[in-house]
């Protein structure tokens, strides 16, 4: 990006907004079950946080805070767990994705549906955040941006 | 919601739609184009969507436009028409 | 030129505003998609849903178990599609290193 952007100003305003974000994006994600929102847009607003960090502070900054070879594995992290639970699932004798199935000791199968929404939620986030900072650091990439 | 304020919201709607097809200065026309998606997702909550009102919020009011901002700087900031 | 672009977004607007005028009203409760059986006398799959989210699921938000529990295959073919347009991203807009030097 432009040098203009990074001033000291900018980068302290990021640096205060940028944890409050990151707390309500995981907040969207975790309680998803009682209000709006879910695995998508928390996942959204992780990717919001990070990328205001990415925008402000340059390539130094943003280094320390998730480095540009970890999105790749992490998207790939997001969309395994999604099918790692479909295909667990499946091992246990039920149908793909069907949570009611899993091998979670002591629990009834209403409670292990409601288990079993928690971690594909927690996927989608992982994926949609990773794959959102990934086209951004691909597109700044040929860029010498701090 | 009350009407008269969803008829204000469908003024400005048409508004920043306007503005952000006419104007030169590219830049201006992102901006514009965030607050389409601003409001859109205010109509989308006024209409009992709150979950797709949600995600317009954050995707086209936010990573879409630091998206546009990046492609603005790395092509030219002025359109020739 | 500019007046016939004005002209088909006006006559596009109108031809909108005709069909959203076909529209069932917002929120009505004896519209059709709120109706239990439908016109061809079958059940319809959202009363099923409203009806029986929280005992399936335990989950207080309908949404939520619609889009993770009742439709999950949809949602993970999403979760694919946003998977694949981070690849081809990947793809188009890397440089590679050999490039790079020369």
């Amino acid at each position: 990006m432009n040098k203009p952007f990074q001033t000291p100003i900018v980068l302290l305003g990021a640096r205060l907004l940028s944890p409050y974000i990151m707390v309500f994006g995981w907040y969207v994600i975790f309680h998803g079950h009682y209000s709006p929102g879910g695995g998508f847009q928390g996942g959204a607003l992780l990717a919001a946080s990070i990328l205001l960090m990415r925008v402000a502070g340059g390539r130094t900054v943003a280094e320390l805070q998730i480095k540009e070879f970890a999105t790749t594995p992490l998207a790939v992290i997001g969309v395994m767990i999604y099918f790692a639970t479909g295909l667990v699932a499946v091992a246990m004798g039920g149908y793909f994705l069907d949570y009611g199935m899993l091998p979670i000791p002591g629990m009834e199968p209403d409670w292990l549906r409601y288990t079993g929404i928690l971690i594909i939620e927690v996927g989608i986030g992982l994926a949609v955040m990773a794959i959102l900072v990934m086209i951004y650091d691909n597109m700044v990439r040929g860029e010498d941006y701090g | 919601m009350i009407w008269e304020l969803e008829l204000i919201i469908y003024v400005f709607l048409a508004l920043s739609a306007v503005v952000a097809l006419e104007v030169t200065d590219m830049l201006v026309a992102v901006v514009m184009m965030t607050i389409f998606s601003f409001l859109m997702a205010l109509l989308f909550i006024a209409m009992g969507a709150i979950d797709v009102g949600f995600t317009e919020a954050v995707i086209g009011a936010g990573v879409t436009g630091i998206l546009f901002v990046v492609v603005v700087f790395r092509t030219s900031r002025k359109s020739n028409d | 030129m500019k007046i016939l672009k004005v002209l088909i977004l006006v006559l596009f607007a109108a031809v909108l505003i005709y069909a959203a005028s076909d529209l069932p009203y917002r929120g009505e409760p004896d519209n059709l998609m709120h109706a239990e059986q439908s016109i061809t006398n079958t059940r319809v799959m959202g009363s099923y849903f409203i009806q029986n989210a929280y005992r399936d699921a335990r989950t207080p938000n309908m949404v939520t178990v619609v889009l993770g529990d009742y439709r999950s295959i949809d949602t993970f073919g999403e979760q694919v599609v946003i998977y694949t347009a981070g690849l081809i991203a990947l793809l188009v807009l890397r440089k590679s290193k050999r490039r790079r030097k020369k």
